[in-house]
């Protein structure tokens, strides 16, 4: 047997191949640098890596290949747009993650135990979050490019596992931290079990792990369907548990309120980007010719998870769990994206991908400055007359949340009414009552989060708003000038992805 | 040369120069608030004058590709009812400003806010009514909703907060079903030539009949909610009696008119089979809105509130006019609508600074008035029977246009909504006679009348309710071609008197 060496397009790899070295270098400097220079060695790195990175995607943006390794991953216009995605909602991520004070200072320690107390005030501050965000990125790049189930399932983990570790990472409330670490490990390993199980079925279906030979098969229509359906059933319980659709959701509440609220923010949004990314690559292209299997079923999902997340969300007290069930909605919304199936419906996903992170970044960014002597507080009842007490963090934070409920002028409302549209168009009408009835109900409680900050008065409790530090505010004002500049002239980013957005198969 | 971009833009203008001046200097910035709005009502004038008023055409056009990739384009352009309810924003707006000088002090944030606030919003109604393309018209629709939000929520009293959510959710809720219709509307373009929300090019829609019921029901619930219709109406009173008068006048007058205007401009243009379908039953609502409403201000004991339920009762009179398909019951109407902003204006107005000198809002305790502040019980009279519409003030024309227009077709319910007339003379004049003429309530005896600043507020408003109840042409003269027009295109005619011998 002859070893053919495989064929790689180091130019189109070069995106993730740049993050990768990041990292590795980060595992380096997190060995050898001093402890005094570490933070700020490991900050530049990470934004200097992910910056080349973004520089790369930007110049294969018109590239097409399907053979950039040896037919593993697919560079085409959607996963130019994702990848850019990714990494500019990682940058305004990474830089309120610098905020150090969020992450424990040794996280092998014990919860308070002498070990951890000796490194706190030795200042002995570890910043391994740096090079694991950087591995889970390029596992978020390689998702949504994977044209075969391996390399899907290596992406999957490689996203994942960084960020199981991340959550765990919190400074206060360790405890709770870890366990929502050991939740999302557990279920997660749980949904990877479920993924393979389905590869297995596809494999068994087709006789091939790439997209390309699957497809075949589906359009061909000559194998046996039992094992298609039950492979397409276990794949998609796999990437609707990343994405927190329900009935898949139970760890995101816990993991996002556990989790430090600078990774909550990057996991909510950059994993969305990367899971979402995936799935409409393989729904549209592996899938479409079975549509008539999967939309029906997808279609109740996203009906529940839109009319599940808004109702439970009003029922939270706390700010994170809030914003963890109104992503759950929001999960729920962009499913109506995947069933349009149309060409409308996969520029309109991108775009809501993007609108919906950015915003999603910020208003985690600003949730880390609202604390007292405890760290933050995100019992909503003590956000009261945070109007009075800030009024451009709150009037920020209301700007977020309106842009959630889908108000105009908003990037969310142009990212609703295209992604409705485009399912209205492809008849799915009563996906799009129930998303529109779902964000009267979602409003609700966006709402009622400003009536608290703005028409309450504030309770003397210690509760102050910290100053943001020069990248967390950075982070903000990009966050709150993109949500606005897409909801006022969304035209140019629009016509981009029109013009990008096609999948080659 | 003066264009609807360029009137929108001036109070945006203003609001950033109000946005400069430090918070402390309050006089500066409620100058500057007037100076900005007395601007815009110049310009405005200027652009009626400038409107030729035989011309059926939409006037003022400008057209610039917005979001291309949806067919959405930034297009403005005014008919004659869109001109006058322009006129009658921008001219309330510095009424407003005058008259509710002081009225921003007790709110939640600076004085600034609000009128930066004020300004922001009335960029907005300009534009509401003159957008022409329907997703431009739903974006400013909804984003309208937030400024009234914070002014009622941040400067009302009582229950403000609770009151500016109510509105808020009902709004949302009517906005969002009417978001269904438009994506239902965009898409079908989409498969007849080409995605567009052009009104002109929507009205062209082929869709069937049950199609266009449903995506009726969604326009015409948001506008039911807007304007407000009974059973739709329980936000009003709330947030009418929580509102500072100011915002008040601008609520009322000037934004449930949307609602009605709503009705004429995008019901009946794009669904009229739809519109002659639900005619019956929208008629029975709302003559049921004229009755229940006059009925329940009757009872009122609260001045604000006595206010919010006539007017849901002249609500009611307005949506008869529009579905009556006649020309007299659509002139009606929409002078209905000028004539209404004005006669509540002052009722608002007035009844707000009876208030706030009061320290009490129970029609009860302002016996006396009479002797004590004759100025101010008079032009309470006034506005008071230009709401009972009393022949020689404006409302009496548009009421009369509408009972004949509805008359001719529908005699019934144009009967019946005549008992609302004579319960509107029930609920003006009973707490006219209780309040200002009854014996002098202890606590009055030194409470002080109009201040220079509020008659010269009050005056302008008076001054057009009586002058259009004596010449009601200059207003009719430029509504009525467009309602022969709008009558015409929907396939009725206008009933011809029979003989009775016959």
């Amino acid at each position: 047997m002859v070893f053919t060496p495989p064929v790689l397009n180091y130019t189109l790899l070069s995106p993730i191949l740049i993050l990768l070295g990041g990292a590795l270098i980060g595992v380096l400097v997190e060995a050898f640098v001093s402890k005094a220079l570490r933070p700020i060695t490991q900050l530049s790195i990470t934004i200097g890596t992910l910056l080349l990175s973004l520089v790369q995607v930007w110049k294969i943006r018109n590239e097409q290949s399907l053979t950039a390794a040896a037919g593993s991953v697919v560079i085409d216009g959607p996963a130019v747009l994702l990848q850019a995605s990714i990494l500019i909602i990682a940058i305004i991520s990474v830089f309120v993650i610098a905020d150090t004070d969020h992450f424990t200072a040794l996280a092998a320690s014990l919860p308070g135990s002498d070990e951890e107390r000796h490194a706190v005030q030795t200042g002995n501050q570890v910043t391994e979050v740096y090079p694991l965000t950087l591995f889970a990125i390029a596992g978020m790049m390689l998702f949504p490019i994977s044209s075969d189930l391996i390399t899907l399932f290596v992406a999957l983990e490689m996203l994942s596992l960084p960020l199981y570790l991340m959550a765990g990472l919190s400074r206060r409330r360790r405890l709770a931290s870890q366990e929502a670490a050991l939740k999302y490990f557990l279920l997660g390993a749980f949904s990877s079990a479920f993924f393979l199980f389905g590869m297995a079925y596809l494999y068994g279906y087709s006789a091939s792990v790439t997209f390309a030979g699957i497809r075949e098969s589906v359009v061909g229509g000559s194998g046996n369907d039992v094992l298609l359906l039950i492979g397409m059933g276990f794949i998609s319980i796999g990437l609707l548990f990343k994405v927190g659709a329900v009935p898949f959701h139970a760890w995101s509440p816990d993991v996002y309120q556990g989790a430090p609220t600078p990774v909550t923010g990057f996991m909510a949004a950059a994993t969305k980007v990367a899971a979402f990314g995936a799935m409409l690559r393989i729904y549209y292209t592996v899938f479409a010719n079975a549509q008539w299997s999967w939309t029906p079923l997808l279609s109740v999902i996203a009906i529940i998870t839109m009319l599940f997340g808004s109702l439970v969300a009003i029922a939270q007290r706390d700010v994170k769990r809030m914003l963890a069930y109104s992503s759950i909605a929001h999960a729920g919304f962009l499913l109506v994206g995947v069933i349009a199936l149309n060409k409308a419906g996969l520029d309109a996903s991108i775009f809501y991908l993007f609108a919906y992170g950015v915003a999603t970044v910020g208003a985690f960014a600003i949730v880390t400055l609202v604390r007292d002597a405890g760290g933050e507080v995100t019992d909503l009842n003590r956000w009261k007359g945070l109007g009075k007490r800030s009024p451009w963090i709150a009037s920020t934070f209301a700007g977020f949340l309106l842009a959630f409920a889908g108000i105009p002028l908003t990037s969310g409302f142009i990212g609703k009414f295209s992604i409705f549209s485009a399912a209205y168009e492809s008849g799915a009408k009563g996906v799009v009552i129930a998303g529109v009835l779902s964000s009267a109900i979602a409003a609700f409680f966006y709402i009622r989060v400003i009536v608290l900050m703005f028409f309450t008065d504030p309770v003397q409790d210690g509760t102050s708003v910290e100053l943001p530090s020069v990248l967390t505010r950075l982070t903000i004002i990009f966050s709150i000038v993109v949500t606005i500049a897409l909801g006022v002239y969304p035209a140019p980013l629009l016509d981009f992805i029109t013009h990008l957005a096609t999948f080659i198969r | 040369m003066i264009s609807l971009t360029l009137l929108m833009a001036l109070p945006i203008v203003g609001s950033l120069v109000l946005a400069a001046i430090p918070k402390a200097n309050e006089k500066l910035v409620k100058q500057t608030a007037l100076l900005t709005t007395l601007i815009v009502m110049g310009a405005t004038i200027a652009m009626a004058v400038g409107f030729e008023r035989d011309n059926i055409e939409l006037q003022y056009t400008e057209k610039y590709s917005w979001i291309p990739s949806f067919g959405i384009n930034y297009a403005l352009g005014i008919d004659g009812l869109a001109l006058i309810l322009i006129l009658m924003a921008t001219i309330l707006a510095p009424v407003v400003v005058l008259a509710g000088w002081n009225e921003s002090h007790g709110g939640r944030w600076s004085v600034k806010t609000f009128y930066v606030l004020i300004l922001v919003l009335e960029t907005m109604m300009i534009g509401v009514f003159a957008a022409t393309d329907v997703f431009l018209f739903y974006v400013i629709f909804e984003a309208m909703l937030i400024p009234v939000y914070f002014l009622i929520g941040g400067y009302g009293s009582g229950e403000r907060s609770a009151a500016a959510v109510k509105f808020l959710i009902y709004s949302l809720f009517g906005g969002l079903l009417m978001l269904a219709s438009i994506i239902a509307l965009y898409v079908m373009s989409g498969a007849q030539g080409g995605h567009t929300f052009d009104l002109a090019a929507l009205s062209q829609l082929e869709m069937s009949s049950t199609t266009q019921n449903l995506l009726f029901l969604g326009f015409f619930i948001a506008f039911a909610i807007k304007a407000p219709l009974w059973p739709l109406h329980t936000w009003l009173p709330d947030a009418a009696d929580s509102a500072t008068p100011g915002t008040s006048v601008l609520l009322l007058g000037v934004l449930d008119k949307v609602g009605t205007f709503g009705m004429i401009r995008y019901c009946l243009t794009l669904f009229p089979d739809a519109s002659k379908t639900f005619t019956p039953l929208i008629l029975v609502l709302a003559v049921i809105s004229i009755i229940y409403g006059a009925i329940l201000a009757i009872g009122q004991r609260d001045l604000k509130r006595l206010i919010a339920f006539t007017s849901i009762s002249h609500f009611g009179f307005i949506t008869m006019g529009i579905f009556a398909m006649t020309s007299q019951g659509y002139s009606g109407a929409a002078l209905y609508m000028f004539n209404h902003g004005f006669s509540t204006a002052a009722l608002f107005l007035v009844g707000g600074w009876m208030i706030s000198r009061r320290g009490s809002s129970t029609i009860a305790d302002f016996g006396g008035l009479q002797r004590v502040t004759p100025i101010m019980a008079w032009t309470f009279f006034i506005a008071g029977m230009s709401s009972l519409a009393l022949p020689g003030l404006s409302s009496f024309v548009s009421e009369f246009l509408v009972l004949v227009g509805t008359f001719t077709r529908y005699p019934v319910h144009a009967v019946i909504a005549t008992f609302g007339i004579v319960l509107a003379a029930l609920y003006i004049l009973i707490p006219v006679q209780k309040a200002l003429h009854g014996p002098t309530t202890p606590g009055n005896e030194s409470l002080s009348d109009l201040n220079l600043r509020e008659k010269i507020a009050i005056a302008p408003v008076i001054a057009i309710i009586v002058a259009l109840g004596f010449y009601p042409s200059p207003v009719l003269k430029v509504i009525n071609p467009a309602a022969t027009h709008v009558i015409a295109q929907l396939g009725f005619s206008d009933p011809v008197p029979t003989n009775g011998s016959k």
